[in-house]
C-alpha cells in the first residue's frame, strides 16, 4: 500500500472507532427514524404492518398500498437525498477549504428554478417527469456557470471567488426566474415546488433519480483520498504531485450530479450539506475516505428526522422540510460564524 | 479633482438624461414638447395628472432609494472591508421582507380595505430591517465586533429570515402570495407624494452625515489595528456607522421594497471611478445608485408594457453581469 505512506501530515487523524459507530448506532438509528416516518401520517399504521408490508405485501389492504405507494418512496427519498447533500456539501468544502461551502450557495438551486420557471411558463402541459428533467439540467448549469466564472477569473478559483461568483450567479438566476413567474404567474406554482419537499416522491421519482445520482456518489468516493489532500490546501496537493484541476473538475461533477437530483426531486432543502460534514469532521478525523460514508449515514438520519417533524409541527399541515433544516442550520451556522469559520 | 468633477458632471447629466426620458414613457406615452409644457403649468389636466401623480413621486423615490441604498451598502462594505457586503446579502432585506409578509399575512382579508397601508407597509419594513439589524449586531457581538463575524451572521441570519418567510408565503392565498413576492422582488410601490415626504428628510439628513465621517470610513476600512494606533474609537464609530446604514437601507426599502444588488453594485462603480477615499466615494455612490435605480425602474415599467417588472429583478439582471465582469478582471 504504497498510497498509504504517503506524507500525510500529521492533521490527518483519523478515529477509526468513531467510524465504526456512526456507521453502526447511524444505521440502527436511520432504520428507527425509518420506521416511525412510514408508521406516521394522515392513516397511523403500526410498526409490525410496516413490517408485514416488507415480507409480505398484499395490494389489496389499504395500509400496504398506502405504505407502499406513498410512505415507502417518501422515506427513501430521504435517506437518498439527505445523502446527497451531505456528500455533496463535504465534497465541496474539502476542495474549496471553505468551511461555509454548502450546495445552496453555488448556484444548483437557482439554476434548477430557473429551468423551472420557464417549464411553468412556457410549457404547462409538459408532464411532471418532463420538468423533474428540466430542473435537472437547470441544477447542472446553474453549477457550471458559477465554476466557470469562477475559473475564468484571473487568479484562478479562489475559495472567495468562488462564493462571490456563486452569490452573483445566484441572485442573476433568480432574478430571471422571479421576472418569468411573476410575469407568467406562476409564481406559487414555483414556490409549492421548491418548498415542497419531501411530499410528492413517488417510485417514479426513485427511479429516475437513482442510477445518475450512484454514479455520483461512486466518483465521490473514488475521489476521497484526494480530496483529503486537497483539503490540505492547493500548494500541498500539487507538492504531492496531485493533478488538482483533475480531482475538483471530477469533484464538481459529483456535486453537480448528487445536488442536481436533490434540488429536482425535493426542491430548496438547505444546510444538511453545511451542517453535517461538520460534524462528521468533529467525529471522524479529517479523512475524507471515513467523512464522506459517514456524512451520508448523517445525513440521511438528519432529514429523514426532519421530515417526521416537518409533518408533526403544525399537523395536519406539513411545514416545509427546508425551513426545519433551516431551523437546526441556522443556529449552527451562526456558531460556526461566531468563530468566525475556523476550522475546515 | 478635476477629473472627480467631472465624473459628478457626467452622472448628474445621466441622471437629468434619464428622468427626462422616464418622464415620457409609461402605458400613455407623453411627447417631450408635452412634458415640457406640463412641468411648466401649462399641460393637459390629463398629462398633469399622470406627470405629477404618477410618474414623478415615483421617479424621485427611485432617486432617493437609490442613493440610500448605495450608501448603505458602501458603509457596510466598508465596515467589513467585504465587497461582498450589500443589506441584501446581510439579512436587512429579509428582516423587512419577514415584517412585510407577516403583516400581508395577518391581515389578508382586510388589507385591501386598510386606508392606511400606505404609511403601515413601510412602517412594518423599517421595524423589520432595524430588528434585523439589531439582532445581527447582538448575535456577532463577542468583546466587540469583527467585520467577518458580522457578514457570517448577516448571511446566516438572512437564511433564517427566508426559511421562515417561506413557510408564511405558502399559506397564503394567491393574491397576498402576488403581492409580497413582488414586493420581495424589490417593487418600487411608494408612489404617492406623502411616500416621498416620509422618506426624503431620512435621506437628506443622513447621506450628508454619513459623508462628514468619510475620514472615520478611510480609517476603519484600513483594519482595527491602524485604526486603533490613529486614536479613533472604533467601536463607537462603528457602531453609528452601521445604525446609519441600517436606517438609510430600512428608508429605502420600506418605499422600494427588498432591492438587492444596488448597494453591491454602485459603491463598486464608484470606487473604480473615483479610488477608495470615501471623500469622493460616499457622494458618487449615492448618484449612481440614483441613476441605476431610476434607470431600472423605467426599465421595468417599459419593457413589457403594460405589465410591470419588480425593479429589483431589473437590477440584478444588469447588475449581476457586470459584478461578475469585474470579478473575472481583478486578480
Amino acid at each position: 500500500m504504497v498510497n498509504e505512506t504517503s506524507p500525510a501530515p500529521k492533521q490527518v487523524h483519523a478515529k477509526p472507532m468513531a467510524v465504526i459507530i456512526i456507521v453502526v448506532v447511524g444505521t440502527m438509528l436511520l432504520v428507527c427514524a425509518s420506521v416511525i416516518s412510514i408508521s406516521l401520517g394522515a392513516a397511523s399504521i403500526t410498526p409490525s404492518t410496516v413490517w408485514q408490508t416488507i415480507i409480505a405485501y398484499d395490494d389489496s389492504l389499504t395500509d400496504h398500498q398506502i405504505i407502499h405507494e406513498i410512505r415507502f418512496p417518501r422515506v427513501v427519498g430521504a435517506v437518498l437525498i439527505g445523502s446527497f447533500l451531505a456528500v455533496s456539501g463535504a465534497l465541496m468544502q474539502g476542495m474549496t477549504r471553505n468551511p461555509l461551502a454548502e450546495p445552496s450557495i453555488i448556484g444548483v438551486t437557482d439554476g434548477a428554478a430557473l429551468a423551472l420557471a420557464i417549464m411553468f411558463a412556457f410549457f404547462p402541459s409538459v408532464p411532471y417527469t418532463g420538468s423533474l428533467f428540466a430542473a435537472f439540467i437547470g441544477a447542472g448549469v446553474g453549477t457550471a456557470l458559477v465554476f466557470l466564472v469562477g475559473s475564468l477569473a484571473k487568479g484562478g478559483l479562489t475559495p472567495a471567488k468562488l462564493a462571490l461568483a456563486g452569490v452573483t450567479i445566484a441572485a442573476f438566476l433568480s432574478a430571471i426566474s422571479s421576472g418569468i413567474a411573476i410575469y407568467f404567474d406562476v409564481a406559487q406554482d414555483l414556490s409549492f415546488w421548491f418548498a415542497g419537499g419531501l411530499a410528492n416522491i413517488d417510485w417514479q421519482h426513485i427511479q429516475l433519480m437513482l442510477p445518475i445520482v450512484m454514479i455520483g456518489m461512486v466518483i465521490a468516493l473514488l475521489l476521497a483520498r484526494s480530496i483529503t489532500i486537497l483539503s490540505l490546501g492547493r500548494d500541498v496537493a500539487q507538492g504531492l504531485g496531485q493533478r488538482t484541476s483533475m480531482v475538483r473538475t471530477m469533484g464538481i461533477v459529483a456535486v453537480m450530479l448528487m445536488t442536481g437530483a436533490a434540488v429536482a426531486v425535493a426542491g430548496i432543502i438547505g444546510f444538511i450539506g453545511l451542517v453535517i460534514p461538520h460534524i462528521t469532521r468533529a467525529l471522524v478525523g479529517l479523512d475524507y475516505r471515513y467523512i464522506l460514508p459517514c456524512s451520508a449515514i448523517l445525513g440521511s438520519l438528519l432529514l429523514v428526522i426532519a421530515d417526521i417533524l416537518a409533518r408533526l409541527v403544525n399537523a395536519p399541515y406539513e411545514t416545509p422540510v427546508g425551513a426545519i433544516t433551516a431551523l437546526v442550520g441556522v443556529p449552527f451556522f451562526l456558531y460556526l460564524a461566531r468563530r468566525e469559520g475556523r476550522g475546515v | 479633482m478635476k477629473r472627480i468633477v467631472w465624473i459628478y458632471t457626467a452622472i448628474v447629466g445621466l441622471i437629468f438624461g434619464v428622468f427626462f426620458l422616464s418622464l415620457q414613457m409609461g402605458t400613455m406615452t407623453i411627447a417631450p414638447p408635452d412634458v415640457l409644457r406640463t412641468l411648466m403649468g401649462d399641460g393637459t389636466e390629463q398629462h398633469a395628472l399622470v406627470l405629477f401623480e404618477f410618474r414623478l413621486p415615483r421617479m424621485v423615490i427611485a432617486l432617493l432609494a437609490g442613493a440610500g441604498l448605495a450608501v448603505s451598502g458602501l458603509i457596510l462594505q466598508s465596515l467589513s472591508r467585504n465587497e461582498l457586503a450589500d443589506p441584501g446579502i446581510l439579512g436587512i432585506n429579509a428582516g423587512a421582507g419577514l415584517a412585510i409578509v407577516l403583516f400581508i399575512y395577518f391581515f389578508q382579508g382586510s388589507y385591501t380595505t386598510l386606508g392606511d397601508t400606505i404609511f403601515a407597509l413601510p412602517l412594518f419594513a423599517f421595524v423589520g430591517a432595524i430588528t434585523a439589524a439589531f439582532l445581527i449586531y447582538t448575535l456577532a457581538w463577542k468583546k466587540g465586533v469583527t467585520p467577518i463575524r458580522l457578514v457570517l451572521v448577516g448571511i446566516g441570519l438572512n437564511a433564517g429570515f427566508t426559511a421562515i418567510l417561506i413557510v408564511f408565503q405558502l399559506r397564503m392565498n394567491p393574491n397576498d402570495f402576488m403581492q409580497a413576492t413582488v414586493w420581495l422582488n424589490g417593487d418600487i410601490w411608494g408612489t404617492s407624494w406623502a411616500n416621498t415626504l416620509a422618506v426624503l428628510p431620512w435621506i437628506l439628513l443622513l447621506i450628508p452625515l454619513v459623508i462628514a465621517h468619510a475620514r472615520t470610513l478611510n480609517i476603519l476600512r484600513l483594519g482595527d489595528p491602524p485604526a486603533v494606533s490613529l486614536g479613533v474609537k472604533v467601536e463607537r464609530n462603528r457602531r453609528h456607522l452601521l445604525v446609519w446604514a441600517v436606517m438609510l437601507a430600512g428608508v429605502s426599502v420600506s418605499v422600494g421594497g427588498a432591492i438587492s444588488f444596488l448597494g453591491l453594485v454602485a459603491p463598486h462603480i464608484a470606487r473604480r471611478l473615483v479610488g477608495p477615499r470615501h471623500q469622493a466615494m460616499i457622494p458618487t455612490a449615492a448618484l449612481m445608485g440614483a441613476l441605476i435605480l431610476l434607470f431600472a425602474d423605467m426599465i421595468g415599467r417599459n419593457v413589457l408594457s403594460p405589465s410591470e417588472i419588480p425593479v429589483g429583478i431589473v437590477v440584478a439582471v444588469i447588475g449581476a453581469p457586470y459584478f461578475l465582469y469585474l470579478l473575472m478582471k481583478t486578480p
